[in-house]
């Protein structure tokens, strides 16, 4: 156990190294990239990936994949955005419930095909992803809703000396910790992650769990969606959530949770958005065009795998290690 | 084609439960079948809907759009039976075809410009590989990656901007050898080829192997580390002859090229019986069921439905097909 955790321990560490270092290296070229206003472009960056990572980091733990987020995001927005234009008197906080209802829906519905038919998470949301945002133009007749029908309140939520975004970013960071390492079901998940076979001899309702895990990932994309209309202060049916499984599963992945499932933490999925968020702001200050983005993120994503797979080398090497000394 | 035979003749003796099936109960049974009958009754409807689908020169052309996607489903077929998959060959075409497009235009030597788009195709198929069989990565994550990884270079290298070919190149999908077009043939000859290595040789029989259990394939002998090697090789390859059609067909390339072509390749493959965790399907299957998608595609664009309504109808149809083959394969295993 000694060792597992220092392997723990090493790997949030090694994210947190890798952040210092990046910002100072890009500081040094571009002196700008260390003021005040460019940490507040990065945090302005991350809350919705944050929030996403938050759900995907629980799908992955219980060794699931959800590729249906950017989709289920794009529909939760659109669905909302509508409420605003076509029932103007409805109070703008309904939006947060309509939001994380239809995703936590949208999410239930992906469990469901999963566990009912026992089919492979990937390729349901594969399916669920398309199909998703083909329900997104159909829903809103492929027309955006414009800046004038999002509330001024909702939009207000992304301004201001400390944006409301982030603190929800961070109060949701904060509860999945608090479910994921603190709660009876939240350790079933880690449960079912490690070891599928296991899990129902040990009573785990593994059904339950995970139809529970889609739901509430499909929640947070949910809640991502109406506070993509908050900050960006319109909903496109085509753009909303278009590349932003990518950017999460790239955020999850360098976060240190592994892909085999079992294992993960919310402080090294913070790290990983951070990561990202730095790397996405320091672009334009390098003089890297936004074209280059999603190859970076691609990158990342393998270099993240790679560096998984010596970790989890290392610790099967240390496992052993310590059983032979015993 | 005669897989399910095969597997499910040794259990049946080895109980000695039941009496062997009839046959036509096991070809009546079997996922292609289904994929036929669907392929039919799509024609039949098709065909209410608008009268040219009583044209098979109509049918010709139209699937000329479906026929890349269709040529890499075959490849696809086999990696799934193999046990993996690839989620990266759309995003291989559009690379393959930007470096190729870029070559040209930088040279103006197209013969240089073919080798370098399927030297390409091959490099990152040999990269998908290397991650997949050398470093044991799971095959779904690594080509997530790949795929956004490509599309991503393929971005970089052409921007925003598509790159004009030059006119001899453009219109293979007009070029007809006997009245059928180009990319059709490729596609039946590719098809043909493919049956007969995984229906009719050793080295097919191995990848059935491979997919139902790697480790008793390993233990038998069978080098699977290798075979899954070369399919991804073919995969990378396959992928670059397939973006050298589109860019033909479409006369340009830009880097969206066969954007979310991943949906379409795996939905034929599932429409056509593979299942998907290894081990069966067959490329009869894919074969009627790339026909079965370009007929249902191209029937919703003449009832001109909206796309976001044929997108829909493509995920509902992957859920609905692996439903189905599940439960037929579930029902002919016992």
């Amino acid at each position: 156990m000694n060792a597992l955790r220092s392997v723990f321990l090493r790997r949030e560490a090694g994210i947190a190294v890798m952040i210092v270092l990046f910002v100072i290296a890009v500081g040094i070229a571009k002196p700008q990239f260390l003021t005040a206003n460019e940490f507040r472009i990065i945090l302005l960056l991350i809350p919705l990936i944050l929030i996403g990572a938050m759900g995907e980091m629980l799908v992955l733990v219980a060794r699931h994949v959800d590729l249906s987020i950017g989709s289920s995001q794009a529909l939760a927005a659109i669905i909302t955005g509508m409420m605003f234009k076509f029932m103007p008197g409805v109070p703008w906080p309904v939006g947060f419930v309509v939001a994380i209802g239809i995703g936590a829906a949208i999410g239930f519905a992906n469990g469901a095909l999963i566990t009912l038919f026992r089919l492979p998470a990937i390729i349901v949301t594969l399916g669920t992803l398309n199909l998703y945002r083909g329900l997104t133009f159909i829903v809103s007749n492929a027309k955006q809703i414009d800046r004038q029908y999002i509330p001024s309140d909702l939009k207000a939520m992304s301004t201001g000396p400390v944006p409301w975004i982030i603190v929800i970013a961070l109060g949701v960071a904060l509860l999945t910790y608090w479910f994921a390492n603190h709660t009876r079901v939240g350790r079933q998940v880690f449960a079912l992650g490690s070891n599928p076979v296991a899990a129902p001899l040990r009573g785990i309702r593994v059904n339950a769990v995970t139809l529970m895990v889609f739901s509430i990932s499909g929640a947070l994309a949910g809640l991502t969606g109406i506070l993509y209309a908050s900050r960006w202060g319109f909903v496109n049916p085509s753009n909303t959530g278009s590349g932003f499984e990518f950017q999460v599963i790239a955020a999850v992945v360098i976060g240190g949770v592994s892909i085999n499932g079992g294992v993960g933490s919310v402080l090294g999925v913070v790290l990983g958005v951070l990561l990202l968020g730095c790397v996405s702001a320091a672009l334009p200050l390098l003089g890297i065009p936004g074209t280059a983005q999603s190859a970076i993120y691609g990158a990342v994503i393998i270099i993240a795998l790679l560096i998984d797979r010596s970790v989890r080398q290392r610790g099967i090497a240390a496992l052993a290690a310590s059983r032979a000394r015993a | 084609m005669t897989m399910t035979d095969q597997t499910s003749t040794p259990a049946a003796t080895a109980f000695d439960a039941a009496a062997p099936r009839p046959r036509w109960q096991v070809i009546l049974i079997r996922p292609e079948t289904m994929t036929l009958l669907l392929l039919i009754l799509a024609f039949v409807v098709s065909s209410l809907i608008s009268p040219y689908f009583l044209d098979i020169n109509y049918i010709l052309s139209s699937f000329t759009i479906y026929a890349e996607f269709s040529i890499v489903a075959l490849v696809m077929t086999m990696i799934i039976i193999a046990g993996e998959i690839d989620l990266s060959p759309a995003a291989n075409m559009a690379l393959s075809a930007c470096l190729f497009a870029w070559t040209f235009q930088a040279t103006g030597a197209m013969p240089l410009a073919i080798v370098v788009g399927i030297a390409a195709g091959l490099a990152m198929g040999a990269f998908n590989a290397v991650l997949v069989i050398r470093l044991q990565l799971p095959s779904i994550i690594v080509t997530i990656g790949t795929l956004t990884l490509y599309r991503g270079i393929a971005q970089i290298i052409a921007g925003d901007q598509s790159i004009r070919l030059p006119e001899y190149f453009i219109g293979i999908n007009n070029v007809l050898v006997a009245g059928i077009p180009v990319p059709v043939i490729i596609f039946a000859v590719v098809a043909i080829g493919l049956a007969f290595i995984l229906g009719g040789t050793i080295w097919g029989r191995q990848i059935y192997q491979i997919g139902t259990s790697e480790v008793a394939a390993q233990h038998a002998g069978i080098r699977a580390k290798r075979i899954k090697f070369m399919l991804f090789l073919a995969m990378g390859f396959t992928s670059s002859i397939a973006g050298l059609i589109t860019a033909s067909r479409l006369g340009s390339v830009r880097y969206d090229l066969g954007i979310g072509g991943e949906l379409q390749m795996v939905l034929m493959a599932m429409l056509g019986g593979t299942y998907i965790f290894g081990g069966r399907g067959s490329i009869l299957g894919t074969f009627l069921a790339a026909w079965l998608l370009s007929v249902i595609s191209t029937g919703m664009l003449t009832a001109q439905w909206l796309p976001a309504t044929q997108l829909c109808v493509l995920g509902g149809l992957l859920i609905v097909s692996i439903i189905a083959t599940n439960f037929i394969y579930s029902r002919t295993q016992r």
